[in-house]
């Protein structure tokens, strides 16, 4: 992807909204990545002269919290669990099975924009392991079956 | 005119995940097209994960349960008459009498399944905000002292006990006060503070609030884990409500006492579990862990005095105020008072929620209750205490569940969460998920921690490749010896708890003879 287009209104926008509040720097980060799917680079500017902190700081903090993220996803975000719970119910085979459906490793996006893949430690659905969340929605008991049906409905939902 | 039927299909997420949705949906169009009136309340889980999606209908005898019910199930519950309580190959009987809910002591989740957890209405009903109304007529020392006496300990994992926590910041001098609630549930195998969050969000409402009373804070955050997007939906829409109602805000009941509730956002980082690593992130600051003293009672939130508690804690507060302190102090065993929400996972039969007096056994939780493995072959190993305890073999499973007696096996309860393991498992490549975990994890702030684990791991790698075992072996347990005791918290500090519990108990999968 060559010039990465960001919506600098929106960003300006959540900002401005969320700057009074004490320790406002998580909640507006999440604001803008709720908006745009991730962080664009040129926001950090804006973020530290509005809270009045370097851009150093802002940037620590985006790359010491693993949700943020700096590019934008794919259409689809794929979480798996990595996390003992599923681990104990064979999460390791469904890893590499994901890997090997979608061609991407973790942290990777599929080459036609559609699913990205990402880790994830724990989603709370450990008696149903184990566990993938799509866009936010949790599935459990995802044998690599369910996990091509799963994908095959969200992809015809997009 | 006939009775409108009550049918209940949950909305927790576990349940969403296996299929609730879409049969709650099935069941409203068969009703339609049937031409049969019935009111869908979507309540929380019962927490019988096998079962789940567990539907269940009001009859004049109670509810009935029939589960785990897919889409595919609805049409042929209707034929079978499942709306009188009709027979039918899915049908598990009376709710209630399910001997592993019955045989249940539900204090803290006494809601949890029952309810529609986003009704005002419902959580009156069923004696909810009965603690905050005795609290209203209690000065801040004497609701202190019910919830000293009622032995509450911290259900986050550390086990101190909340009422001496909240003295503490009773008797602190700060201009603003806080309560901050730790729902940043990162252990693996737990999800007691999400079902609470999802299935009973007012209860946790109502505890802060009663914490603000206690100790004089009129603020109150919950830092909740962004990988629950349903808590956090629940509770704003609980906190909402408690607010229109007038249970939270500047005149609390017209008592002239305010509490204002805000929910917070993690950012998916594990060690923002550990309480000034959560202060400084809801401080906007990278979660990086803060040298104690001072402690958070003391100086915690913004440099104020602080109470920061589990969710499991503060939900249990309601109930101590309602039925007073030594109700609660009566169930349990030794210096572990009252109720653990214990939650069964991993590779097991009969998963889900199970809150017992402490006290009962991890054999009587895995094969009473949970029924052996999933897979049907032996249980090797346990995890309990989430990625930072200690993995049990089998001679230890008659270890009752208590603080002390587990302390006793140089294991941990921690947060409640038990992981069963079949024995497919090899514990040496355990060990070094628990230093990988670490290393992906650490804030990075104490060198034993950040260093230490990418050390572990690679220490692990020669130890899995068969290389130099003996010498490999030795230099993991110098360096879990160096993380155990020169941490600054629990992350690098009890991460040696799973690599040395695998590798004393389990010799043989690293190469050493048993």
């Amino acid at each position: 992807m060559s010039q990465l287009v960001w919506d600098k209104n929106a960003v300006v926008g959540v900002i401005d909204g969320l700057k009074a509040k004490p320790g406002a720097l998580l909640p507006i980060l999440h604001g803008i990545q709720d908006a745009l799917g991730y962080i664009p680079a040129d926001s950090v500017p804006l973020i530290a002269a509005a809270l009045n902190v370097s851009r150093a700081e802002v940037h620590g903090v985006i790359t010491f919290y693993h949700y943020f993220r700096e590019t934008p996803p794919g259409r689809h975000t794929v979480h798996i669990c990595r996390a003992e719970s599923c681990q104990s119910m064979n999460s390791k085979g469904l890893e590499a099975h994901a890997k090997a459906a979608l061609g991407i490793d973790y942290h990777e996006t599929t080459a036609d924009g559609v699913f990205s893949l990402e880790p994830v430690y724990c989603l709370g659905n450990c008696a149903c392991s184990p566990a993938i969340s799509i866009d936010g929605e949790t599935y459990g008991r995802v044998s690599p079956e369910r996990f091509d049906e799963i994908l095959t409905d969200v992809r015809a939902q997009a | 005119m006939s009775i409108v039927i009550s049918v209940y299909v949950p909305r927790d997420s576990s349940a969403l995940s296996l299929g609730a949705e879409k049969t709650a949906k099935v069941i409203a169009a068969e009703a339609a097209q049937r031409g049969i009136d019935i009111n869908i309340v979507r309540n929380g889980s019962r927490g019988l994960f096998w079962l789940e999606p567990l539907v269940e209908v009001a009859t004049a005898a109670g509810r009935v349960a029939y589960g785990p019910v897919q889409a595919s199930d609805v049409a042929g519950l209707f034929d079978a008459g499942f709306l009188e309580g009709g027979e039918h190959p899915l049908k598990q009987g009376l709710t209630e009498e399910i001997p592993y809910l019955k045989n249940q002591e539900r204090l803290t989740n006494a809601r949890i399944g029952i309810t529609d957890p986003v009704s005002l209405d419902d959580y009156l009903a069923h004696e909810g905000y009965r603690g905050l109304q005795n609290a209203l007529q209690l000065a801040p020392a004497e609701i202190v002292k019910q919830v000293t006496d009622s032995g509450l300990r911290g259900r986050g994992g550390a086990a101190f006990p909340t009422g001496i926590k909240w003295n503490t910041v009773l008797n602190a001098q700060g201009e603003q006060k806080y309560i901050v609630c730790n729902a940043d549930e990162g252990d693996s195998g737990t999800f007691s503070d999400r079902m609470i969050m999802e299935d009973d969000p007012f209860v946790l409402v109502e505890g802060m609030t009663i914490a603000g009373l206690a100790v004089g804070a009129t603020k109150g955050y919950i830092y909740l884990r962004v990988e629950y997007p349903h808590a956090h939906k629940n509770l704003n829409a609980a906190i909402a409500a408690a607010e229109a109602a007038g249970y939270l805000g500047p005149d609390i009941l017209g008592s002239g006492k305010a509490f204002d509730l805000e929910v917070r956002l993690g950012a998916g980082a594990y060690v923002c579990g550990e309480e000034t690593s959560l202060l400084e992130s809801l401080e906007g600051k990278r979660g990086l862990v803060r040298f104690k003293p001072p402690l958070p009672a003391i100086k915690g939130l913004f440099g104020q005095p602080t109470v920061i508690n589990n969710v499991i804690s503060l939900a249990s507060v309601p109930i101590i105020l309602d039925k007073g302190g030594e109700f609660y102090r009566d169930f349990g065993m030794g210096r572990s008072r009252g109720t653990l929400p214990i939650q069964l996972a991993g590779n097991i039969k009969r998963p889900g929620l199970i809150e017992k007096a402490f006290g009962v056994t991890l054999r009587e939780i895995l094969y009473d209750y949970g029924g052996g493995s999933a897979s049907g072959r032996p249980i090797k190993a346990v995890q309990v205490g989430g990625p930072l305890g200690a993995f049990l073999p089998e001679s230890q499973f008659d270890t009752p569940l208590d603080y002390e007696a587990f302390a006793a096996h140089w294991a941990v309860l921690g947060h409640g969460g038990i992981v069963a393991f079949d024995d497919t498992v090899d514990m040496s490549h355990m060990a070094r998920y628990a230093m990988e975990f670490c290393a992906i994890e650490s804030c990075g702030k104490c060198t034993p921690c950040r260093i230490g684990s990418t050390r572990g791991v690679e220490v692990m790698d020669d130890i899995i490749k068969g290389q130099d075992r003996t010498k490999n072996i030795a230099l993991l347990r110098d360096l879990s010896d160096t993380m155990l005791n020169a941490s600054l918290c629990a992350l690098g500090g009890m991460t040696p708890f799973p690599v040395l519990s695998a590798l004393n108990h389990f010799p043989g999968d690293f190469g050493e003879s048993g």
